[in-house]
């Protein structure tokens, strides 16, 4: 029955949106996190999605992360030398995590993991009904 | 009185409504997904042609593989134009999908109410009660 693989599409897409939804917890929790070197420093991390096609029918396809991107923009360095993670110079340097940005993120995350639930939801219930077809 | 013939139109119906919830909820998960484009299908013109039977596949030998009846092959998928496009490409408007979800799992009830209703009627037939 047809109605299955709508399981398989949006359980792709919430698991996607659930990784979407990690990232931004880890940047969130991390967006005040100091480092003592440029490179060391935390760098806001975004996941990248990608149309995942069925082979046998082109037209349905579900969703997959191909990987984790991390923001090569420029990170906070501020003069703290009595910070026990500066450097010679007496600077520490911060996440480059934008906290507003991640909330939006989160916002968009969730709604469409919500809408994803609905479709499964109704999906479900159309089987059910479908399945008591005749009685 | 062929069963199959009374029953066909629904059924088909309702196979080509399930088949449209998938592409809708195609259209839904990938509504965060960089240039991907949401995609509808034509049910009037792909009921017309699963009816015919002229649209689809059609098998001339007993060992060719039917594929679901020929409703598969006889649906093609158009992108439907996006109202905003985002920046990234993609082009789903995530309320119309919500909308043509909702509408086409209400047709696809209306469709198992009539075929219900068909066979609770034959089945009275048959009992004669």
């Amino acid at each position: 029955m047809s109605l299955f693989t709508i399981f398989d599409i949006a359980g792709s897409a919430m698991s996607a949106q659930n990784i979407r939804l990690n990232t931004t917890a880890s940047n969130l929790a991390n967006s005040e996190t100091v480092s003592g070197s440029e490179q060391q420093a935390y760098r806001s991390r975004q996941p990248v999605f990608a149309t995942m096609l069925d082979q046998a029918n082109k037209a349905v396809a579900g969703v997959r992360v191909t990987g984790i991107t991390t923001d090569n923009s420029p990170v906070q360095k501020e003069y703290a030398p009595q910070n026990p993670m500066a450097d010679e110079q007496g600077y520490i340097y911060k996440s480059n995590v934008n906290p507003v940005e991640e909330m939006a993120n989160m916002i968009s995350a969730s709604r469409s993991y919500q809408s994803n639930v609905e479709v499964m939801n109704t999906s479900k219930e159309l089987m059910l009904q479908t399945l008591r077809m005749g009685q | 009185m062929n069963i199959d013939k009374v029953l066909a139109p629904h059924a088909t119906a309702l196979s080509l409504h399930a088949q449209r919830a998938r592409l809708l909820a195609t259209n839904l998960a990938n509504a965060d997904t960089p240039n991907y484009k949401a995609k509808d299908m034509d049910f009037k013109a792909a009921l017309g042609a699963a009816l015919k039977g002229g649209g689809g596949l059609r098998t001339t030998d007993s060992r060719h593989i039917n594929p679901d009846g020929g409703v598969v092959a006889s649906t093609r998928s158009y992108e439907r134009i996006s109202q905003q496009p985002s920046v990234d490409g993609n082009a789903v408007d995530t309320q119309v999908e919500q909308a043509q979800f909702t509408r086409n799992a209400i047709d696809y009830q209306a469709s198992l109410r009539f075929l219900n209703g068909t066979i609770k009627g034959l089945l009275s037939a048959i009992k004669g009660e």
